[in-house]
């Protein structure tokens, strides 16, 4: 809790710095999305299956936008949002045209980020929503009025916001009405489909896409083709696929896994000295980094205002506030060693902070435990060096044909590390990239970082018990029974991250209840209790305990040590509530402290004064 | 001594044939020996050295024999001299015989512990191993080193020796070597002992362990298979980064006759509402607060503690998976170790069989890992076998902790496929990048693997050390330079470079790199702006055009304007040096036909000057005009010198082109010097 919690979350090995390098990619997304209320979206859509379960169109639209933006206020929160209703009663728009309305909240701009009161207001819409907004048609042909048009405005004049160089603009229309202008006369009609269609080719000329989200009724599939595949802008090979992906569309906007988007940023710039004369220009990229719930402010408990932390030094002899960098001392050979600040950071600027190579091995020099924190990925640039890309290429090429890795020294981290290039090769899957072309930069421990456990639990001359082909056997089938389908790294959500979001949410929703989080890291009991692996377990069990299953049984080393925790909160030496009233807690020593909160069962972790806190605040109950 | 501590004898060799690398053996040793003045200051040390002229050990004065070795220091808690003391090392005149130094080595132990002292009993022998052993008195040299080991083993003591083979010197006998390795491999099999072979001052240095480090499980419990199968196992770190000691805060404040003063520093924090506020929060009056859109959403510490996600201490697998789904780069920390519980046999086996069927098949396990009980969090990770070499060796697994859906940044990057076809390699190129990663070998065989991560160490701990013991005893010490050893991870080895020079060359010749000039532009313009003001013209002179780069030849009738749209072409960083190229031709060729035309050749120089200012090309114009100059000369054409200096065409100076070597003063110099020095460099 002393720590800046900025300091703590950066990455690692992000160099601030480098923020003038972020590349200029929409970095941001502004998004309306255009719900048709026209009483036809209130009519329930029956499901033959289930007949007492029915949802209005209406209803699935809305729902569907909730969840999304629920996901969106943590996965994007800088993005911008509106939601506006077309075929309405009421009108709220800033072009003052009927049939559209622009639903907000206070302390919001119409077009803003997405705050908790919009979630929560929105939530509850459909109670509301005839009384303040109400469902009318408005698409009328006497009056020439077309909301789906007015709609279409609004829409676009919301999006006028921002340049479209650094954000994606995106509508979202939801309707079940495949031919809004099916039931007018055929040169109205005709001229109320040209200005719509005109007014959404004006806005796709602006750079702002339009997506369509269409509703089936059960017993009549929207039809694209009558209008709206000109209005998105669909050309005939995309019309085939469109339809069944829809509902995919829908599901996914619904079931986002809430997980922070991050712009994509150059994290270093690196000069690769291949060598001596020959230097390339690479960009590091933080690909893998464990995320964090965001970052932590601290409020003031009473007010929940911002609470700035200030630190100081203070001399603990004079009392004095200690300015400027202040010296370190090193004890050692009795006396103080003492370093500047300066001397400090010189020990450690060993190197320019260039990667340069040193050779090649093979892959299989790279060992499992060759491993110290997460990778950084590598990619060329010929922004500045012309020809990087080509050298980088052609080694990335040399090194999958080989299977060798290159051996680097990075001078641009703390201590400079030796690093293991491992070239990758593009994956793709299903259109999208799975894996980008480039390398790996596997920070490698230094022998002072490794430590020989194994050597620990050998006993000289005494050979370690292994295993006969038999035990081998079932442990293959065991291992063949257990085989994992389909399994890729990172297919599961982190479940505390997932229930962190779960709480900010409640709380800041207001709702009762707390969201489900699946903890997927769990195994698989139902796979795990098919009769063949169940099988397979037992008969590896079997090849190595035998018939005597309770030969591992706790009888030994745990009991003794649980005893002896027991022993000692029998054998209690001091009257911890007395001295708790009297404040004399602070007298004990942390061992005495920690005998008392062993015997509890509370954790023992922390500085002396918080032991004694947590044995108050446990007296205290 | 304390079950903590640890007693350490070195046995040094210090014979003829050593002399090359005590420099680097005393380097390692005064580390070691440092590091336990900080970290375990209690710990006991004694050091022996053999291959001296003379002798010196109690053995040898208690029964006779054991000579050449010397005790230089006697088992001792660890003080100030003796770090000095291993960095004088004597050098001695006999080739040693080391296991007469283990036996002493062991004898020192054996005596100063016994009585069954607790604590680490460990003997650390470093030798080129290339000398004779003696005979024993009776039975063979095998028997007598299996009895040696039998003993250490008995009494708990470690040895590990470092065989340092660079330097064999000619006449060492394979035979002899052969018989040395084959003895330190019986120790290895009867007692606790280990020997790293080095071929390097740097692995030398990496080889020895330096600062010892009590292993701690961070989780004992069931590797659970499913609820009924569960295998008992130990997790260990296996990798965890050393760092530098933390120093501590230190204060002047006190006055210098304060002889009490403990010129301590207390960090403060003080939680205020705004900076200029003087109203100070308690710590406990704050809670958590976290972004939820636009605003921060406060949440108590109750709440986190009743609603956050909670796990059960336990190790679960969830299955088993091809290694290959597995990519390298996805692990995501240091490194663990789950070792079978020592004292469950069937455990041992357990692991051992699917250990080792993992090795077999190339598969891996998934597994979901709590370590302790109330961790705010799972982790999901990948065991993959550790099958061991030694027989007394259980095998184990490494762990390695994966990434999680929301770990991942999916950020597009081009195909290399689709990048346009200037930017990849040729066939040729594609054939010299093939060579380099073949040749440039750092592992041509197993054994002559060089710079692994096992036996390298940490430069910067290095450095600290050796400055902390210098600064001990010169408080002003300037940092020393980079210790050469470490030149050796820096930096290519330079015998292996030179052996490999033509592939080196041909890679550099393949593989042509340049600045890209746009860029180089945009700064420099910077740079030139400032310091004039009076260069309009230039700026006026040269227009770029966009629509006119068709431009590809600086021709004769208008030799300025081609020149201009030329070095102005952006789709290619060339057409600017073949700008400058044609146009000095074309100057040349003006001078050289000597009509009139002076007043051409001397349009097409400015023009020339100003694009060389403007594409930053300083040395390009100078030495054309240092070259014009001697032309004329040559020619005898002494009227376009007078045109030059009454124009005032001068060098390009550092004021115009930050890269030129031109001094603004010695601008116009070349109508009076003949020959430039400075353009030389």
């Amino acid at each position: 809790m002393e720590l800046d919690p900025d300091d703590v979350f950066r990455d690692e090995d992000e160099d601030p710095e480098n923020d003038f390098f972020q590349e200029k990619e929409a970095s941001k997304e502004f998004v309306v999305y255009l719900i048709d209320a026209s009483p036809k979206m209130f009519s329930s859509t029956s499901h033959s299956e289930e007949e007492d379960k029915q949802e209005s169109h209406f209803h699935i639209a809305v729902s569907c936008i909730a969840q999304s933006l629920k996901s969106h206020i943590i996965n994007r929160s800088n993005d911008e949002i509106a939601i506006c209703f077309f075929n309405t009663r009421e009108k709220k728009n800033l072009q003052d045209l009927n049939g559209v309305y622009a639903f907000n909240v206070p302390e919001r701009e119409c077009i803003d980020r997405p705050t908790a009161r919009l979630i929560k207001e929105f939530d509850l819409i459909e109670e509301s929503f005839d009384k303040d907004i109400g469902s009318q048609t408005g698409i009328v042909s006497d009056s020439r009025e077309n909301s789906l048009y007015s709609a279409l405005w609004v829409a676009q004049a919301l999006l006028r916001k921002g340049s479209s160089k650094t954000a994606d603009k995106r509508m979202f229309l939801f309707t079940n009405e495949d031919d809004p202008f099916g039931n007018m006369r055929i040169s109205v009609k005709e001229d109320m489909t040209r200005t719509t269609l005109q007014r959404a080719k004006d806005a796709r000329d602006l750079g702002i896409s339009i997506e369509l989200l269409p509703l089936s009724q059960p017993d009549k599939q929207f039809n694209i083709t009558l209008f709206y595949k000109d209005l998105i802008g669909l050309n005939s090979d995309e019309l085939i696929e469109f339809m069944p992906s829809v509902g995919q569309k829908l599901e996914d906007m619904k079931d986002q896994l809430k997980k922070r988007v991050l712009a994509k940023r150059i994290a270093k710039r690196i000069t690769f000295v291949i060598c001596d004369g020959l230097s390339i220009e690479l960009n590091g990229y933080a690909l893998l980094r464990p995320a964090i719930p965001g970052s932590i402010t601290w409020l003031d408990s009473t007010t929940n205002l911002p609470v700035k932390v200030e630190r100081s030094y203070i001399c603990t002899d004079t009392g004095a506030i200690m300015q400027g960098p202040i010296q370190r001392i090193q004890p050692y050979k009795n006396q103080n060693v003492m370093f500047t600040v300066e001397e400090l950071s010189q020990v450690k600027r060993i190197s320019t902070g260039h990667l340069r190579l040193l050779g090649f091995k093979p892959l299989n020099c790279l060992k499992d435990y060759h491993n110290l924190k997460p990778s950084t990925f590598l990619y060329p640039s010929d922004k500045e060096v012309i020809g990087s890309t080509r050298a980088f290429i052609a080694l990335h090429r040399s090194m999958i044909q080989l299977q060798r890795f290159a051996v680097a020294f990075y001078g641009g981290t703390t201590p400079p590390r030796l690093v293991a290039l491992v070239a990758q090769e593009e994956i793709e899957s299903d259109g999208g990239q799975v894996e980008p072309p480039g390398m790996n930069m596997i920070y490698l421990p230094y022998a002072n970082d490794i430590r020989d456990v194994e050597e620990l639990h050998s006993k000289p001359g005494v050979a370690a018990p292994r295993p006969s082909d038999d035990q081998l056997k079932k442990a293959s089938a065991l291992m063949r029974r257990l085989e994992l389908k389909d399994f890729s790294v990172c297919q599961f959500a982190n479940p505390a991250l997932q229930r962190h979001y779960a709480i900010l949410q409640a709380i800041a929703l207001d709702e009762n209840e707390l969201r489900e989080t699946r903890d997927e890291t769990l195994p698989d009991e139902e796979g795990m209790n098919r009769p063949a692996v169940v099988k397979a377990i037992e008969q590896f069990k079997q090849s190595i305990y035998g018939d005597d299953p309770d030969e591992e049984s706790d009888s030994g080393a745990k009991d003794k040590s649980r005893k002896r925790k027991a022993g000692n909160a029998d054998d209690v030496k001091y009257d911890y509530i007395e001295l708790a009233k009297t404040g004399k807690l602070k007298d004990l020593t942390v061992v005495e402290l920690k005998t008392y909160l062993t015997a509890n069962s509370l954790p023992v972790g922390g500085k002396k004064e918080v032991l004694i806190n947590r044995i108050l605040t446990h007296i205290g109950k | 001594m304390a079950r903590n501590r640890e007693g350490l004898v070195l046995l040094i060799d210090v014979g003829p044939a050593m002399h090359s690398v005590l420099p680097d053996v005393e380097k390692a040793c005064s580390l070691l020996l440092q590091k336990k003045l900080i970290y375990n200051k209690y710990d006991e040390v004694g050091i022996v050295v053999f291959g001296t002229e003379e002798t010196g050990n109690e053995l040898a004065r208690e029964i006779g024999g054991y000579e050449h070795v010397t005790v230089l220091r006697n088992i001792r808690v660890v003080d100030e001299v003796v770090a000095e003391h291993v960095k004088q090392l004597p050098r001695g005149t006999v080739a040693g015989d080391f296991l007469d130094a283990v036996i002493v080595g062991m004898d020192m132990l054996i005596k100063m512990y016994s009585g069954g002292q607790k604590g680490k009993k460990r003997m650390c022998l470093i030798t080129n191993a290339a000398c004779p052993t003696k005979d024993p008195f009776e039975g063979t040299k095998d028997d007598q080193v299996s009895t040696i080991a039998t003993k250490m083993a008995a009494e708990g003591i470690k040895m590990e020796s470092i065989v340092m083979r660079s330097n064999l010197i000619g006449d060492a006998h394979e035979k002899v070597i052969e018989e040395n390795d084959h003895l330190l491999n019986l120790f290895s099999s009867n007692a606790i002992a280990k020997t790293v072979n080095v071929e390097s001052p740097l692995s030398l240095l990496g080889s020895l362990k330096t600062r010892r480090v009590a292993p701690v499980t961070l989780f004992r419990g069931d590797l659970e298979i499913n609820p009924t199968m569960k295998i008992k196992v130990w997790v260990y770190k296996k990798v965890a980064e050393e760092r530098l000691p933390t120093l501590q805060l230190y204060s002047d404040k006190a006055p210098p006759t304060d002889k009490f003063a403990k010129h301590e520093v207390k960090i403060d924090y003080d939680y205020k509402v705004t900076a200029e506020s003087t109203q100070v929060i308690a710590p406990e009056e704050r809670v958590k607060g976290f972004r939820y859109g636009p605003q921060v959403i406060p949440i108590s510490p109750d709440e986190i503690e009743t609603l956050k996600f909670k796990t059960d201490k336990g190790m679960k697998l969830l299955g088993f998976t091809e290694a290959s789904n597995i990519l390298r780069h996805y692990y995501m920390k240091d490194v663990n170790i789950v070792v079978p519980d020592p004292n469950k046999e069937k455990s041992v086996l357990a692991v051992s069989a699917i250990a080792r069927e993992m090795k077999e098949t190339n598969k891996v396990a998934i597994v979901r890992c709590v370590w302790r009980n109330g961790q705010g969090n799972v982790v999901v990770g990948v065991l993959t076998p550790n099958v061991s070499e030694r027989e007394d060796t259980p095998d184990s697994f490494y762990f390695n902790v994966l990434p999680f859906a929301e770990d991942v940044r999916e950020f597009p990057f081009p195909s290399f496929n689709k990048l346009p076809a200037s930017w990849k390699p040729d066939e040729q190129q594609q054939a010299v990048a093939d060579n380099l990663v073949k040749m440039l070998d750092l592992a041509p065989s197993a054994k002559e693997e060089v710079l692994l991560p096992d036996l390298t160490p940490n430069p910067v701990l290095q450095r600290f050390y050796e400055y902390l013991e210098l600064k001990s005893k010169f408080t002003d010490a300037a940092l020393p330079p980079m210790d050469e050893t470490f030149k050796r991870i820096m930096e290519q080895d330079p015998e292996l470079s030179s052996n490999n020079k033509s592939i080196m060359d041909a890679f550099r010749g393949s593989f042509e790199v340049k600045e890209n000039p746009k860029l180089k532009k945009a700064s420099k313009r910077l740079l030139r702006d400032k310091p004039s003001g009076s260069d309009d013209e230039d700026n006026r002179m040269i227009t770029y055009d966009a629509n006119e780069n068709k431009i590809d030849i600086v021709g004769d009738t208008n030799p300025i304007q081609d020149f201009e749209a030329m070095i102005s072409r952006r789709d290619n960083h060339d057409w600017a040096t073949k700008a400058i190229t044609q146009m000095k031709n074309r100057i040349v060729k003006l001078v050289e036909n000597c009509t009139d035309e002076g007043d051409k050749a001397l349009e097409c120089v400015l023009a020339l000057r100003k694009g060389c200012v403007l594409e930053q090309e300083p040395k390009q114009f100078n030495e054309f005009l240092n070259h014009l100059f001697e032309l004329c000369q040559e020619r005898k054409l002494p009227h376009f010198l007078k045109h030059f200096t009454s124009k005032k065409i001068t060098l390009i100076p550092k004021s115009e082109a930050p890269d030129s070597d031109v001094v603004d003063e010695n601008a116009g110099d070349y109508f009076t010097v003949k020959q430039e020095p400075m353009l030389e460099s």
